[in-house]
C-alpha cells in the first residue's frame, strides 16, 4: 500500500509538470485558437537560455557562478528572450495565417517547433546540461520517517511552485482587466474589443504569459532530468493532458495532468514488468485515444454541434 | 394560382429540439405536400435552419415524430436522409472549397455510383463508363442552371451569387424527390435573385421536385411559395396560403410589423 | 511548337478526363518515364542510386501516403513512420515465414499489414477532426515502435529489433545491385503513384476531398464519413507500408524499429508541406527537396568556406531551414512547389503572348 501510494504520487507531481505544460497551450488556445504545437520546444528553448545565461554571465559581468545575482539576471534574460519570443511568432507567424484552417496552423506551429528548437541549440549547443535549482532531490524527512514513504523533497517543492501559478494564473483571469478580455475572447471577438482590449495586445499578452508559463516548467524540468533534447518529447505528454482535459479549460489542463501522470506511472510499475517495460513512453497517448473514442468533447467540455 | 397538390411527403409532429439550455425549437408541426413550394419565414434565431437539419438529419429533436413517406422514421443520420432522396443548400455556403465547380457538382451522385475505389484505382472499363455516364447527367444540370463558362473553375474563385448556384447544382445533380434550400438568395441582386426564383420554379415544375424554402425576403415568398410556416422563437405562429399568413395579425406582430 | 492546347479540342468526356489534358503534358511525361527507366540506370552512379534516387523514390511513395490522408482527405496524422515500419516487419515476416513467397506478394501483403493498423488508428477519427486526431497518430508512431522492439518474434528475435532485409529475386532475377533495385523502386513507385492519380480523380478522390473541405455538406449529399476516413486511413497506411518495405528491402537493408521514429513522421509531412498538400507529383517534388537538403547544405559550405560542416551545426542549421520553409510556405504559397511549377506552366502556356 505504502508502495502504491510512493509511485501514485510521485506520477501526480510529475503530472503536474505536464500541467504547466498543457497550461500553455491552453492560454494560446483560448485567446487564438491556434494550437500551439511548439508549446514543448518553448519550454525546451526556455531552459536552454536560462542555463546558457548563467553560464556566460559569469565570464560577461564578473559575478560569482552560482550566485544568486547570475541566477535572477539569467531568469530575466531568458524570460525577457521568451516574450520577445512569442510576440515574434505571434507577429510574424501567426497573423498572416489569421482565418486559416485550425489544421494549417496546427502545421505552422510544428514548423515553428523545428525552428525554435534548432536556433536554440546552435546558440547554446546540443550537449545535455545540469540546471540547478538548489533544491535537493533528497527524500522529504517527515514522510519517510512516519509513514515510511520515499517522496523526493524536489518533487513537492516543484508541485507547490506550480500550484502558486496555476492560482496566480486564476486570479489573474478572474480579476484583472486582461484576464477578463481574455476570457471574453474565448467566447468571442466582438465581445473581447468591448471590453476595450484591442485583441493585438491581447495576443502580445497571451504569448508573453505562456512564455513565462514556458520557463517555469523548463527550470523544474530541466533541474530533475538535465536541460535537453529529450525535453521536446515528454513536453509532447501535454497533448494527450488535453484530450482529457480539455484544449479550453485550465482546471482541466490540471486535473488532465495529474491523470496522466498518475496512470502512466501506475501503469508503468503494475503492467510494465509484464510486458517489458517502457510503456510510460506511449501509454498517454493510447489512453488519450481511447478516450477520444468515448468522449471526444473531454471530461468537462460540452458537446458541440456544428453549426450549419 | 390554384395547384393541385399530391400526398403528404413529410410529416412532422411536435418537433423540439434544445441545445443545451437553448430552445431551438418547441412543438412544432406541420406537413409538406408532394410537389409543392413550402416556405419556412421567421426573424433570425427563430429556428427555421435547425428546422431544416432536423428533417436531413443534421440534427436530431429531443421530442416528436417524422413521417415520411408514411413512414415513422427512427433517428437518422444525414447520409440516409439523402439516400432516400432528400438534398439541400445551406445558408452559409457549404461548397467543397479546393475542389472545382465539376467536382462539386460530380459528388452530387455519389450515392449513385456503384464502382469502389478498386475500379477507380486503375480508371478502366466499368469505372471509367460510370464516370462518363454521370458527367452526362452532370452537364445537364449545369446547362440548366447556366454556368457552362465556369464548370472548370475552382469554386472559391466565385463570386457569392454563383456559388449559391453551385451549391443548388450540386442538390440537384443528386436528383432529389426533397429539395431543401436554406436562404438561397440571400446576399443577392434583385436580377441574380429573379435567376433564382426561375430556377427553383422551374425545378419544382419540370422535375416536380417537392420544394422547403427559407427565405427572408416577402415578396419573392408571396410569389413563389404554395404555403409558408412562420417562426418565431422556435414557436410555430402561423401557417397556410401566403395571402392568409400576410394578414395573420400575430405573425404581422411578431414578424412583418418589426424589421429585421 | 508552344506549350498550350490551342487546336486540341476534347470530342469527348473521355478526353477531358484524361491525367494529362494537355499533348505537351503527355509527351513530357513519356519523355521522363522513357529517361528514369531507359538512360538513368546507364548514366547514374551507385552514390546516385544510392543515397539519392532510391531514397527519394520512396520517401516520396511515403510522403504521398501521407498526402492521401492529410492533403485529401485532411486528416492530419503524424505516425507515417510507424506505418512505414509495419510494412517493413511484415514483409520481412512473410517473406521470412512462408517459404517461397514471391517478393511482390509479401510486400502487398505487409502493406495490406499496414493498412489494417492504420484502420485501428484512424478510428478516433471518427468522432474527432483535424489535428486532435494528431494525438491518436502518436499514439500510433510511440506504440508500434515500442511494441517491435519489445515482442521479439517481429525481428526472428534479432537483438534490439534489428532486421536485415532477405535477398530479392522475381522470377529468377536478382535484385542486388543498385541499378536493378533502382528499377524495381521505380516500377513500383510508377505504378502506385498511377494508382493513386486515378483514384484522386474519380469518385473515390472526390469523397476525401469533400470530407476534407466540409465534412458536414458531405454527408449531407449522402458520404458516409466513417467509411470514407477509414477508407483513406487504410489506402494511406497501405502506400506508406509499402514504402516502409521498400526502405528496408531495396533502400538500407537493415533496419530497426527505431529507425522509424517521429523525426522520420515528421520529416514526410514536411515533404508534403512543401513538396504540396494534396498534389501527387508535390509529394515527389517535396521528398527530392528534403532528401536534397542535407547534400545541398555540405556542397555550398564546402564551396564557400572550404570546409565540411560540422554534423552538430549541420543538423541544428537543417532544423531551422526546415522549420522557416515550412512557416514560409504555409504562410506564402501553401499549395508548395508543386503549386509554383503549376504556376509556370500556366505562364508558359500564355507565352509569348501574355493577353
Ligand atoms: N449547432 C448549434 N449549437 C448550438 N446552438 C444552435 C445550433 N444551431 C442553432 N442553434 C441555436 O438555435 C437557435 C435557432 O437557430 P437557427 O435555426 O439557425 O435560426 P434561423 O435559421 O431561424 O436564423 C438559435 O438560438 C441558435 O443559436
Ligand atoms: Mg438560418
Amino acid at each position: 500500500m505504502t508502495f502504491f501510494l510512493e509511485v501514485l504520487i510521485g506520477g501526480l507531481l510529475s503530472g503536474v509538470l505536464y500541467a504547466l505544460v498543457a497550461l500553455g497551450f491552453v492560454l494560446i488556445f483560448k485567446a487564438s485558437g491556434v494550437f500551439n504545437f511548439a508549446q514543448g520546444a518553448m519550454v525546451f528553448f526556455a531552459a536552454l537560455t536560462f542555463v546558457g545565461f548563467t553560464e556566460v554571465l559569469p565570464g560577461w559581468t564578473g559575478l560569482a557562478p552560482g550566485s544568486g545575482a547570475v541566477f535572477w539576471l539569467a531568469f530575466i534574460l531568458a524570460l525577457s528572450s521568451m516574450i520577445v519570443l512569442g510576440i515574434a511568432t505571434e507577429r510574424v507567424v501567426l497573423r498572416p495565417l489569421v482565418n486559416q484552417a485550425p489544421i494549417t496552423l496546427f502545421m505552422v506551429t510544428i514548423g515553428l517547433t523545428f525552428f525554435i528548437e534548432g536556433v536554440a541549440q546552435g546558440i547554446w549547443g546540443s550537449h545535455v546540461r545540469r540546471l540547478d535549482l538548489g533544491i535537493e532531490d533528497v527524500p522529504v524527512m517527515f514522510l519517510l520517517d512516519n509513514f515510511d514513504m520515499m517522496i523526493s523533497q524536489f518533487d513537492v517543492i516543484a508541485a507547490v511552485l506550480a500550484l502558486v501559478m496555476f492560482v496566480a494564473l486564476a486570479v489573474m483571469f478572474q480579476y484583472t482587466k486582461v484576464g477578463r478580455a481574455l476570457r471574453a475572447v474565448a467566447d468571442d471577438h466582438q465581445a473581447a474589443l468591448s471590453v476595450g482590449i484591442p485583441l493585438k495586445h491581447i495576443w502580445a499578452i497571451v504569448w508573453s504569459v505562456a512564455g513565462f508559463v514556458a520557463l517555469i516548467a523548463g527550470l523544474i524540468w530541466g533541474a530533475r532530468n538535465g536541460v535537453q533534447f529529450a525535453l521536446t518529447f515528454t513536453a509532447l505528454k501535454a497533448l494527450p493532458v488535453l484530450i482529457l482535459g480539455g484544449f479550453t479549460s485550465v482546471p482541466g489542463a490540471i486535473i488532465g495532468g495529474l491523470i496522466i501522470g498518475a496512470s502512466e506511472k501506475v501503469a508503468e510499475v503494475y503492467l510494465g514488468p509484464y510486458v517489458g517495460g517502457g510503456i510510460e513512453g506511449w501509454f498517454p497517448y493510447i489512453l488519450a485515444m481511447l478516450f477520444l473514442l468515448v468522449r471526444p468533447e473531454g471530461l468537462f467540455g460540452e458537446k458541440h454541434i456544428d453549426r450549419v | 394560382m390554384a395547384r393541385e397538390f399530391g400526398d403528404v411527403i413529410i410529416d412532422l409532429q411536435n418537433i423540439s429540439l434544445r441545445f443545451g439550455g437553448v430552445k431551438a425549437l418547441t412543438d412544432i408541426s406541420f406537413n409538406v405536400r408532394e410537389h409543392e413550394i413550402r416556405a419556412i419565414i421567421g426573424p433570425n434565431g427563430a429556428g427555421k435552419s435547425s428546422m431544416l437539419n432536423v428533417i436531413n438529419g443534421v440534427y436530431h429533436p429531443q421530442e416528436g415524430k417524422i413521417i415520411f413517406h408514411g413512414q415513422e422514421r427512427q433517428k437518422m443520420e444525414p447520409y440516409e436522409a439523402a439516400s432516400q432522396g432528400i438534398a439541400r443548400t445551406f445558408q452559409n455556403i457549404a461548397l467543397f472549397k479546393g475542389m472545382t465547380v465539376l467536382d462539386n457538382i460530380m459528388t452530387g451522385r455519389n450515392l449513385m455510383m456503384k464502382t469502389n475505389f478498386l475500379h477507380h484505382a486503375l480508371f478502366w472499363g466499368k469505372a471509367q463508363r460510370e464516370e462518363i455516364e454521370h458527367r452526362k447527367k452532370v452537364e445537364e444540370v449545369i446547362e440548366f442552371l447556366e454556368i457552362q463558362s465556369i464548370r472548370k473553375t475552382p469554386v472559391g474563385r466565385l463570386p457569392y451569387g454563383l456559388q449559391k448556384r453551385v451549391e443548388l447544382a450540386r442538390a440537384l445533380a443528386a436528383e432529389p424527390n426533397l429539395l431543401l434550400l436554406d436562404e438561397p438568395m440571400a446576399g443577392m441582386n434583385v436580377e441574380e435573385k429573379q435567376d433564382m426564383c426561375r430556377f427553383i420554379l422551374d425545378v419544382n415544375d419540370q422535375f416536380g421536385t417537392t420544394i422547403v424554402l427559407i427565405e427572408h425576403d416577402m415578396g419573392v415568398v408571396m410569389d413563389i411559395s404554395d404555403r409558408v410556416v412562420v417562426l418565431d422563437y422556435g414557436k410555430k405562429i402561423g401557417d397556410g396560403p401566403p395571402d392568409e399568413v400576410k394578414n395573420d395579425p400575430k405573425v404581422i406582430d411578431a414578424y412583418l410589423g418589426t424589421s429585421h | 511548337m508552344f506549350y498550350r492546347e490551342a487546336g486540341q479540342f476534347k470530342a469527348s468526356y473521355q478526353n477531358d478526363q484524361q491525367i494529362f489534358p494537355i499533348r505537351q503534358d503527355q509527351i513530357g511525361f513519356i519523355a521522363l518515364m522513357g529517361f528514369l527507366f531507359l538512360v538513368v540506370p546507364f548514366i547514374a552512379n551507385q552514390y546516385w542510386l544510392q543515397a539519392v534516387l532510391i531514397p527519394v523514390l520512396i520517401f516520396g511513395l511515403a510522403a504521398l501516403g501521407l498526402n492521401i490522408l492529410t492533403g485529401y482527405a485532411g486528416q492530419l496524422s503524424l505516425g507515417s513512420a510507424a506505418f512505414m515500419a509495419v510494412g517493413a516487419f511484415g514483409t520481412y515476416n512473410f517473406m521470412l515465414r512462408i517459404d517461397g513467397i514471391p517478393f511482390l506478394v509479401a510486400l502487398l501483403l505487409g502493406g495490406l499489414c499496414a493498412a489494417a493498423i492504420g484502420i485501428l488508428f484512424g478510428l478516433p477519427s471518427l468522432r474527432i477532426k483535424g489535428f486532435y486526431l494528431a494525438v491518436a497518430t502518436l499514439a500510433a508512431q510511440f506504440f508500434i515502435v515500442w511494441v517491435l522492439v519489445k515482442f521479439g518474434w517481429f525481428s526472428n528475435y534479432s537483438s534490439s529489433g534489428v532486421i536485415t532485409a532477405q535477398h530479392v529475386n522475381i522470377l529468377g532475377v536478382d535484385f542486388r545491385s543498385p541499378e536493378m533495385k533502382y528499377l524495381l523502386t521505380l516500377t513500383v513507385v510508377v505504378v502506385m503513384a498511377l494508382l493513386a492519380k486515378n483514384m484522386v480523380r474519380s469518385s473515390t478522390g472526390r469523397k476525401w476531398m469533400a470530407v476534407r473541405d466540409m465534412d458536414v455538406a458531405a454527408e449531407v449529399i449522402g458520404i458516409r464519413l466513417m467509411r470514407t476516413k477509414l477508407q483513406a486511413f487504410a489506402i494511406s497506411s497501405f502506400y506508406c507500408g509499402v514504402a516502409g518495405a521498400l526502405y528496408a528491402y531495396m533502400y538500407l537493408g537493415t533496419v530497426e524499429p527505431e529507425g522509424f521514429n517521429l523525426d522520420m513522421s515528421f520529416r514526410i509531412l514536411f515533404m508534403i508541406i512543401i513538396g504540396g498538400v494534396g498534389s501527387i507529383m508535390g509529394s515527389f517534388i517535396g521528398a527530392a527537396f528534403i532528401v536534397l537538403l542535407p547534400v545541398f547544405l555540405n556542397v555550398a559550405f564546402h564551396s564557400t568556406i572550404g570546409a565540411y560542416v560540422p554534423a552538430d551545426l549541420a543538423s541544428n542549421l537543417e532544423l531551422i531551414i526546415f522549420g522557416a520553409l515550412i512557416i514560409f510556405f504555409l504562410i506564402v504559397e501553401p499549395h508548395g512547389l508543386a503549386r509554383l511549377w503549376q504556376l509556370t506552366k500556366e505562364k508558359l502556356r500564355l507565352w509569348p503572348f501574355p493577353h
